[in-house]
């Protein structure tokens, strides 16, 4: 039934696959982050509560939710990779791993820059911001054992086991921080109730938690198609593609 | 022509291997418990030697302290096997490769888990640790330490192969420590309280018993990328 | 429009610093990001090209032998 998938594994089918699709991502990606970032920015109205600060919302939550999907992305794609030995898995994974890095590392200052005013301080260690931060760690663990390996075959497949491992423990890591920080800070400081947000601040703030989805799947898209060259160095398409575009 | 040994003896006997050669290089049962003991005292130094503060961060201190150390012990735990070869003969013998590397780790926790729970008290003392804490000290040493060997070692497995494994492994699996680390402290810090302390037990014990089953398949598997 | 004029957007309601920061590390580490990973397929290709003339290059010293 899902045989015609299979036929996408090939590199050079996966490439133009990918280059035919990104575009799209992109012209969707920017539009979508400008509108709901403009949106946010411009037309949204103030917060009685927080004032314009929390116009840092539109960016925030589309990263930090990002972030996490971001991560079960590349899980699943090493998944993947691991169990049907499918090397374009494997391939999207590595493409997917910085920039969900990268993703985290703005949903957490973003949460600084957003904490200092609220809260009156950078960094609390609130259950949200630590399970983010622990995240962190896990992207950057996942990237450095793959950059460690020299052969590249058995470093996604590294990386993949303990992307695999993280998954199992995110949940467990995220409960036990929730319970922690609850254990620690009875009075803590709540983020803004969800269901309590009017539609002109939530409609911008969905459109930009879209195009940063987006956005991630054309970043997702430029990477996976390096890695696919980078990978296949020896094939015949690829050393046609470096004679054609490669300087001198 | 001698039968395939069953799964048990191939299980103790790789056991008593590895007990045995740790006997016989005793460093490796001694340094990462010196290293322990000496990081601990390192705190007052650096706290300052009031009691009050002293006990109030002793749960953590020794916590921490316990898993640098564990860690640090771990990465011994495949490295001799692998440079000699053993390692891969152990790969591709018929016993089934989870059963053997739970023996290994079984070793291992052995040797620097138990003498670890071992000398804790002692640094408790140090620390001024509350008088109601021991109980839970002990206990959450004794089901939190196999956790650590089981999941630290899958990390490394994962690093065997490579030349600058250190720093590598401990950006690997200290993240996934941290829910053993929060469980563990605040067990000790509610028996400090007189609080009951057994649902902090009962979740250690549960990622015990989920790292017991799951890890050994992870192990083998990493042990299997790290000796392509 | 909930701003009276330009001043009192840049302003943001007395956050300028928080929102901008915000905003401003955002969009550059994604614009370096995207920069990096372009970057990347044009490395690699280079890459690859200059390995395919090392190899004529070797080639050639060879049949003229």
């Amino acid at each position: 039934m899902w045989k015609w998938l299979h036929s996408y594994a090939d590199p050079e089918r996966a490439y133009n696959l990918s280059g035919k699709l990104l575009p799209w991502f992109a012209m969707l990606a920017t539009a979508l982050v400008g509108i709901g970032s403009v949106w946010g920015l411009v037309f949204a109205p103030v917060d009685y509560q927080m004032g314009d600060s929390y116009r840092i919302i539109f960016i925030h939550v589309p990263a930090a939710s990002m972030s996490m999907a971001a991560y079960m992305a590349m899980a699943t794609s090493a998944f993947i990779g691991l169990v049907w030995q499918i090397k374009s898995a494997d391939w999207a994974a590595a493409a997917i791993a910085p920039i969900g890095a990268v993703i985290t590392l703005i949903a957490l200052i973003t949460g600084a820059t957003w904490g200092k005013p609220m809260w009156g301080t950078w960094w609390v260690w609130d259950a949200r911001l630590t399970a983010e931060l622990v995240l962190l760690f896990l992207y950057l663990g996942i990237i450095s054992l793959y950059a460690s390996f020299e052969d590249k075959v058995l470093a996604a497949r590294a990386a993949g086991i303990l992307a695999i491992v993280g998954v199992i423990n995110i949940p467990i890591i995220k409960y036990s921080v929730e319970w922690w920080s609850s254990l620690h800070q009875p009075s803590t400081i709540r983020i803004t109730e969800k269901s309590a947000m009017p539609t002109e601040m939530l409609y911008p703030l969905l459109i930009n938690i879209l195009g940063f989805g987006m956005m991630i799947g054309a970043i997702t898209l430029i990477r996976f198609r390096a890695e696919i060259l980078a990978r296949n160095g020896m094939r015949p398409w690829v050393r046609e593609l470096a004679k054609a575009e490669g300087v001198k | 022509m001698k039968k395939g040994i069953s799964f048990r003896q191939a299980f103790f006997t790789l056991l008593k291997r590895d007990l045995q050669i740790a006997i016989r290089h005793k460093g490796d049962i001694f340094n990462p418990l010196l290293f322990f003991i000496l990081v601990v005292t390192l705190f007052p130094l650096g706290i300052g030697p009031e009691p009050q503060v002293l006990s109030r961060v002793a749960p953590g201190v020794i916590w921490v302290a316990a898993l640098l150390a564990s860690m640090l012990s771990l990465e011994r735990l495949f490295k001799a096997d692998f440079v000699d070869g053993s390692l891969e003969q152990m790969l591709l013998s018929p016993q089934p490769l989870p059963l053997m590397v739970l023996a290994k780790v079984l070793a291992h926790w052995i040797l620097t888990g138990v003498p670890l729970i071992l000398v804790a008290p002692l640094l408790a003392v140090l620390l001024h640790l509350d008088d109601n804490s021991y109980g839970a000290l002990m206990a959450t040493l004794a089901l939190g330490t196999p956790v650590l060997s089981l999941l630290g070692a899958i990390g490394v497995a994962l690093t065997v192969g490579l030349h600058k494994g250190g720093v590598l492994l401990s950006l690997l699996i200290l993240p996934l420590y941290i829910p053993v680390l929060i469980f563990a402290t605040s067990a000790i810090d509610a028996s400090s309280l007189n609080l009951p302390y057994s649902g902090h037990l009962a979740i250690i014990g549960a990622m015990l018993v989920g790292s017991l089953i799951l890890a050994p398949f992870a192990i083998g598997a990493s042990l299997r990328v790290s000796t392509n | 429009m909930q701003f009276d004029s330009l001043a009192d957007f840049f302003n943001m309601g007395g956050y300028a610093f928080y929102v901008w920061l915000a905003y401003g590390v955002t969009f550059l580490s994604i614009g370096m990001l995207v920069t990096h990973s372009l970057r990347q397929k044009r490395k690699v290709l280079v890459g690859i090209s200059q390995k395919i003339q090392r190899e004529e290059r070797l080639k050639e010293n060879r049949s003229t032998k």
